[in-house]
């Protein structure tokens, strides 16, 4: 009998629970530098960073969408509030203003996909150019350095020995997994992912559903960019660029299909450890970092391909 | 001449299922062998085990005399066994012609394609079985009949001699199913063998020479159906004869709940008015592309309409959303299922609240209890089959797919159900189960608008039946009028 969803969301998070056990397991026996605290923090702060991103492109993966432009999205956030920083405006209000500024950009994907019916591939490439763009006519195309020190301190603090980066991921991963088992919004995001015409025939009403979905995912990448400015702790005009594929990889890997209707919180937040440890441990190692690329590509060729393969077997049995 | 097919003690395991449990079957040269059976009774694990598709686990097979031991799709090609499924497996974006040479289009002499032979090759293959198609159009812009005819031809063309037949008049009119038997029959003299599966019994008789009736994954009988009668094979099938099926209980219906107006979505359909009452079953027949679907997707606001109105219990009302429809209690169900009624991929759980989610939710957030109660009660009042809520609907027959439609119309609690087709490919036994849930929710006061191009099944369950014809009304048809003559001939735009 082929399994039902639940038990393949704990299969497939329990295998990759158990690749980081090894992965970690490897690097503490192969390096002397990965298995330290510092280390280990700075991995973590990484890892929440791109692993936020990751729980925004699930949402629009699972509603079978994909979003090309978080990582100018990224970018433009950082930058608009190191503008508004360097104009001496509070942190208070510069830090919901780019937010704001970000989830716009989702929410002009949300209307080109709904309203004029381009496909979620080619709108948000074509928002991704436009706000890379915009980014740079912004800042000059220069990094917008010496921000005041209470916004760099945000990913420098900790909050009983943990980086208060990290406590914002795993909250927002609590949103996104409440918000997908608990909420009509997610069952809309699964069955739209399943068909757009049965959800709208169930009387889903689509274009409402397109842009809270786009808005979301930005948002969520504009907090990612919030969180890197504030590591860097100056605003970067390039930065987030090639964050849309770690952010696909990830939730790939954790079991999405770009199918849709499929993918879980649980497996995209392994997905992005995944990404970020053999990151981290193969600039340890000292591996080429072309090589690094090679391994990453493979990958997510085999984590898919294990996918296909099950599924495979799922529909012929 | 020796038989095209023997295959003995055929034995195919699944986990926890024996879909096969020592089939006999055999097929003669130039024969029509029908296959019949529930859905589950393991027909399409013969064809697939037949076509390479599965391997057996035990038994023989010996096509052409030749004992065969491993069979892959490409060797059962190279054996010269072919199949046209019912939804068509071509590539729709290329031409009648290119679909013919797949991967192996004639070269010129300069090594580029030669298209006039490969156009002229194919239209002959086409023009000999009397199909007037152009090899040059995209098979796309052909309507599904000649898609599906071109799929036959394509078969012909690669001179295959074992040819399957998966429900190939599902989505055909009477006319096309006439051509389509003019074509077996010519395959049948030419000494090809053809095995034929069908849910519809009575054309099993004028196209057919053996029939093999199977059953939970065994071979009941096979016998020429000069032997047997439609009422014969229905109790070999499922041991209930054909009487049964439609006995729905009448009840004088009520006060009229659904009043449509000058209904006019042009060009589909136009000037369509009728009344129906509570607890009413109201056919709608009429040929494909009559608009028969069309109606029924603009009352349920899915389509906007050009003019007209709709009346709910008295009041006018007007719906530009399904959402909206929904809230004032009618179901849909949609003739295309896969593609419209459920989703496909999540689970029985989901899926029984597809409609109700609105209903069971609170600022957004669900009540997954209820969710759960709500798919508890689907299962248990409509005898869904699966092995728990959270199964993928995927994985259910289609019987128990279209129970579960019509489950999520109830939970949501509709008063009015638009059922357009709803026993397409469904098996007999699950066809009489969803007559017999009518019947029970037509008593409770439910009313519902029935799609059906299947002649008996509309004149069997409906009260009175509107005939549309190229979205134009025939006329309404009270039940002691019925008669299948005069049906068919409001159908086809003649006057009664």
């Amino acid at each position: 009998m082929p399994a039902t969803r639940r038990k393949f969301t704990l299969e497939t998070s329990a295998t990759l629970g158990l690749i980081i056990v090894l992965l970690f397991a490897f690097l503490w026996a192969t390096t002397s530098a990965f298995m330290t605290w510092e280390n280990l923090v700075n991995l973590l702060r990484q890892t929440s960073i791109n692993g936020v991103i990751a729980l925004g492109m699930l949402l629009v993966i699972i509603s079978a969408g994909i979003d090309l432009s978080v990582g100018a999205v990224v970018a433009i956030a950082g930058i608009v509030n190191a503008l508004l920083l360097k104009a001496g405006v509070p942190l208070i209000v510069t830090v919901p203003v780019s937010l704001l500024v970000g989830a716009a950009v989702g929410l002009l994907n949300g209307v080109l996909i709904y309203d004029f019916g381009i496909t979620p591939f080619i709108a948000s490439l074509g928002t991704m150019t436009m706000v890379r763009g915009l980014v740079m006519i912004l800042s000059g195309a220069r990094m917008i350095a010496s921000l005041p020190a209470g916004f760099a301190h945000l990913s420098m603090s900790t909050a009983l020995g943990i980086p208060t980066m990290f406590l914002i991921w795993m909250a927002l991963f609590a949103v996104t997994a409440t918000l997908l088992r608990y909420t009509q919004l997610g069952r809309n995001m699964f069955i739209i992912g399943s068909s757009v015409e049965v959800a709208r025939l169930s009387g889903i009403r689509l274009r409402r559903n397109t842009y809270a979905i786009y808005s979301l995912c930005s948002l969520f990448a504009a907090i990612g960019g919030l969180l890197l400015s504030s590591r860097l702790s100056m605003g970067v005009p390039t930065a987030g660029i090639g964050y849309e594929l770690d952010a696909i990889a990830a939730v790939v890997i954790g079991g999405g299909s770009l199918m849709g209707a499929a993918g879980s919180a649980l497996g995209a937040v392994l997905g992005a450890i995944i990404m970020q440890t053999i990151h981290n441990g193969g600039t340890l190692l000292g591996i080429d970092p072309f090589a690094l690329q090679i391994i990453i590509g493979a990958l997510i060729l085999v984590s898919v391909g294990i996918d296909q393969v099950r599924v495979r077997r799922r529909s012929t049995t | 001449m020796s038989d095209l097919i023997t295959a003995r003690g055929l034995t195919k395991t699944f986990p926890g299922v024996r879909a096969l449990d020592g089939v006999d079957f055999s097929l003669r040269p130039g024969e029509v062998h029908a296959l019949v059976g529930e859905n589950g009774s393991g027909k399409s694990t013969l064809i697939k085990i037949l076509m390479g598709v599965y391997r057996r686990d035990a038994g023989e097979i010996e096509i052409k005399g030749r004992p065969i031991h491993e069979l892959t799709p490409e060797h059962a090609q190279a054996l010269g066994l072919a199949a046209v499924y019912q939804d068509v497996t071509l590539a729709r974006q290329l031409s009648v012609g290119e679909n013919f040479f797949l991967g192996a289009m004639p070269r010129s002499r300069w090594g580029g394609i030669a298209w006039d032979e490969a156009n002229k090759r194919s239209g002959a293959v086409l023009h000999d079985l009397g199909l007037d198609i152009d090899p040059r159009s995209r098979l796309q812009d052909l309507p599904v009949a000649k898609q599906e005819m071109v799929a036959i031809a394509k078969a012909v063309f690669e001179n295959s001699d074992i040819i399957v037949f998966d429900e190939p008049t599902a989505l055909l009119t009477d006319d096309e199913t006439q051509l389509l038997f003019s074509i077996i029959r010519r395959l049948r003299e030419a000494g090809k063998g053809i095995i034929y599966i069908t849910h519809r019994l009575e054309e099993l008789f004028s196209i057919c020479d053996r029939v093999t009736v199977l059953k939970d994954g065994a071979c009941v009988r096979t016998l020429p159906v000069g032997e047997i009668d439609q009422d014969g094979l229905m109790r070999l099938m499922v041991g209930r004869s054909m009487a049964d099926m439609y006995t729905i209980r009448r009840l004088p219906p009520g006060e009229p709940v659904l009043e449509v107006q000058g209904l006019t979505r042009e060009p589909r359909f136009r000037d369509v008015s009728f009344a129906v009452h509570r607890g009413e079953i109201f056919g709608m027949f009429g040929l494909v592309g009559s608009g028969r679907t069309d109606v029924l997707r603009a009352i349920y606001g899915a389509d906007p309409i050009d003019s007209g109105q709709v009346r709910l219990n008295g009041a006018p009302v007007s719906f530009f959303h399904p959402r909206d429809a929904i809230e004032a209690r009618i179901g849909f169900l949609a003739e295309d299922r896969k593609n419209q009624s459920i989703a496909l991929s999540l689970s029985v759980r989901v899926n029984a609240n597809l409609t109700s989610y609105p209903a069971i939710s609170r600022l957004g957030v669900l009540d997954v209890a209820a969710e759960r109660q709500n798919a508890a009660d689907c299962i248990a009042q409509l005898r869904v089959k699966t092995p728990s809520d959270q199964q993928v609907i995927r994985n259910l027959s289609g019987g128990n797919q279209q129970k579960v439609v019509l489950g999520k119309s109830l939970i949501s609690k509709a008063q009015i159900l638009l059922c357009d087709e709803p026993t397409i490919g469904v098996d007999v036994g699950a066809k009489s189960e969803i007559y017999k849930i009518f019947e029970k929710l037509t008593a409770e006061g439910i009313t519902i608008l029935l799609v059906s191009s299947y002649l008996p099944e509309v004149m069997g369950l409906s009260d009175r039946i509107l005939v549309l014809y190229e979205g134009n009304p025939m006329g309404i048809v009270a039940r002691r009028d019925f008669d299948e003559e005069k049906l068919v001939r409001l159908a086809s735009g003649v006057a009664a």
